[in-house]
């Protein structure tokens, strides 16, 4: 797209993409930072996470006001409008990441003193990186206009989900079989659930890429693979193995 | 068996735009159409090849950086390049089937069949009665004064203007508001019962009032006319027109539903120039 011959429009319709860039710089920071405050049990890391999102929820609220702005000024039209609209729903997105991020984190601490269940937090740390990719992959999509790699991004959200299930079932098990755990496996399913939510905000922004490229919505209905919203136990009735 | 619902909220879809008034107009055969149009002024050649339907109960915007032929090309319409000295037009305008071109076609019923309005609002310096009262008189459209009145009542009231004049019709077109003396010509080019009117930059010498109502007068007209409307304001062409052409260099780059252009044209050029890129 070539430059506007309005160089202050130019300058914001830059600015809005620089606000959404450090969005995403720290909502992958706060992911990160959570997943290893839960990984190694460390709260003073989970502390930092909560002030990042504070961060984060100041900027959505720069991105709401420069974008209604310039819809209020500038009249945009075609690819210009759907930057600008595109830029508040991205925004919504990354603040729902660090939200959620800072969920894992304030239930890091919850959990600072308890066990750590080796298998179920390796399971976590595979979901978490998987994610991390995700968001990672469709910042990267974002900042150099590529709906390859957004398409792609929306693609694999399919992968975070198995994940979970897989999850899903290691934590119920390990609630049965340790019910004096079951608050420990409750945080953890409850993190679990919001790294699998991550993925799904990223596919959002991954959609939202693909229409401001093209213009047009990805048609397709998405695959997802998320069974445990429709599964008392996975594996122990009608939709597992029986 | 109980069912845990923690996943997403799946099936919800926003509603699709709304419009109270959608545009079908694209369904209806076109009011006139334009074949490998080209013009030259002498040597100098304004517009190329350009093919368009016009539907008809529409209104239909050009738009595109100036000397981009768009006028010319309007002009076309209503044979009003016959009136320039070296003007020449080739190709084919049909107008309810029939080329204007032909030669036993007369100009001067062209121009009663195809109304114009123009940049500057133009009043005859006449009463306002008599502004409306002149078209239809000369192409008697009247048998009697009764119904030459009733045309001019109607054309008034149609152009949204009967209530502010009603009390002075006698008084002259040119002590109007330049709003009002728009809306006056408007209602003078729709006492000859046109079957397209042709708008030129309109409002263009119109404040931000006067604009806002001459726009609602085009809205409400073309649920009897077929209007095309030149403009170089970008809003106004998303305000007012279901369809929209763009211009560039005497050629049509894009033609499609207002809607389309203005949201995701398909020419870069298209794109370029309604985000103010070039122009």
């Amino acid at each position: 797209m070539a430059e506007h011959p309005v160089k202050a429009y130019e300058g914001e319709l830059k600015s809005l993409d620089t606000m959404i860039a450090q969005m995403g710089g720290l909502a992958e920071q706060a992911l990160g930072q959570a997943i290893d405050a839960l990984y190694h049990r460390d709260p003073g890391l989970a502390e930092i996470t909560l002030e990042k999102d504070r961060k984060i929820d100041a900027l959505e609220r720069s991105v709401d006001e420069l974008a209604i702005s310039i819809i209020a000024r500038r009249a945009p039209v075609a690819s210009d409008l759907r930057q600008i609209i595109n830029a508040i729903r991205i925004a919504v997105d990354l603040e729902r990441i660090g939200d959620l991020s800072k969920n894992i984190a304030k239930r890091a601490i919850a959990i600072a003193t308890e066990a750590r269940p080796t298998q179920v937090m390796t399971g976590f740390l595979h979901i978490g990186e998987a994610a991390m990719r995700q968001l990672k992959d469709v910042l990267d999509a974002y900042s150099q206009r590529n709906a390859g790699i957004a398409l792609k991004v929306w693609q694999q959200d399919q992968d975070i989900d198995a994940m979970y299930n897989s999850l899903y079932c290691e934590l119920l098990t390990a609630m049965m079989e340790e019910p004096q755990s079951a608050g420990l496996y409750a945080h953890l399913l409850f993190s679990a659930k919001n790294i699998e939510r991550i993925g799904d905000h990223a596919t959002n922004i991954a959609e939202t890429i693909y229409f401001l490229i093209h213009g047009k919505t990805l048609d397709d209905e998405r695959p997802k693979s998320d069974m445990t919203s429709r599964t008392l136990v996975l594996g122990y009735n009608g939709t597992g193995k029986g | 068996m109980v069912e845990i619902s923690v996943g997403p909220v799946e099936g919800a879809s926003p509603a699709g735009p709304g419009s109270a008034r959608p545009d079908t107009a694209y369904k209806r055969p076109p009011k006139a159409t334009a074949r490998n149009v080209s013009v030259f002024y002498g040597e100098k050649q304004a517009l190329f090849g350009v093919n368009l339907d016009i539907p008809d109960r529409n209104v239909m915007a050009f738009i595109g950086p100036s000397g981009c032929g768009k006028s010319t090309f309007l002009r076309c319409f209503n044979r009003m390049n016959d009136t320039i000295t070296g003007a020449r037009v080739k190709g084919e305008i049909k107008i309810q089937g029939k080329n204007i071109y032909d030669p036993d076609v007369d100009p001067v019923q062209v121009r009663a069949r195809v109304g114009m309005v123009f940049q500057k609002p133009n009043p005859f310096p006449k009463s306002i009665f008599e502004n409306v009262a002149y078209g239809p008189r000369i192409h008697g459209l009247a048998k009697t004064k009764a119904d030459l009145e009733e045309i001019v009542v109607k054309s008034l009231k149609r152009a949204g203007l009967f209530e502010e004049v009603k009390d002075r019709l006698d008084s002259e077109g040119t002590s109007l508001s330049g709003g009002q003396q728009q809306r006056l010509c408007i209602a003078r080019a729709i006492a000859v019962s046109p079957e397209v009117i042709l708008m030129d930059e309109p409002c263009s010498a119109l404040d931000p009032i006067a604009t806002a109502k001459v726009e609602e007068l085009i809205d409400e007209l073309r649920e009897n006319y077929c209007i095309v409307i030149v403009t170089h304001n970008m809003q106004q062409a998303a305000r007012v027109s279901q369809r929209t052409a763009f211009f560039h260099l005497g050629y049509l780059v894009e033609e499609d539903t207002t809607d389309q252009i203005f949201t995701n044209p398909t020419e870069r050029r298209t794109q370029d120039y309604i985000t103010g890129r070039f122009g």
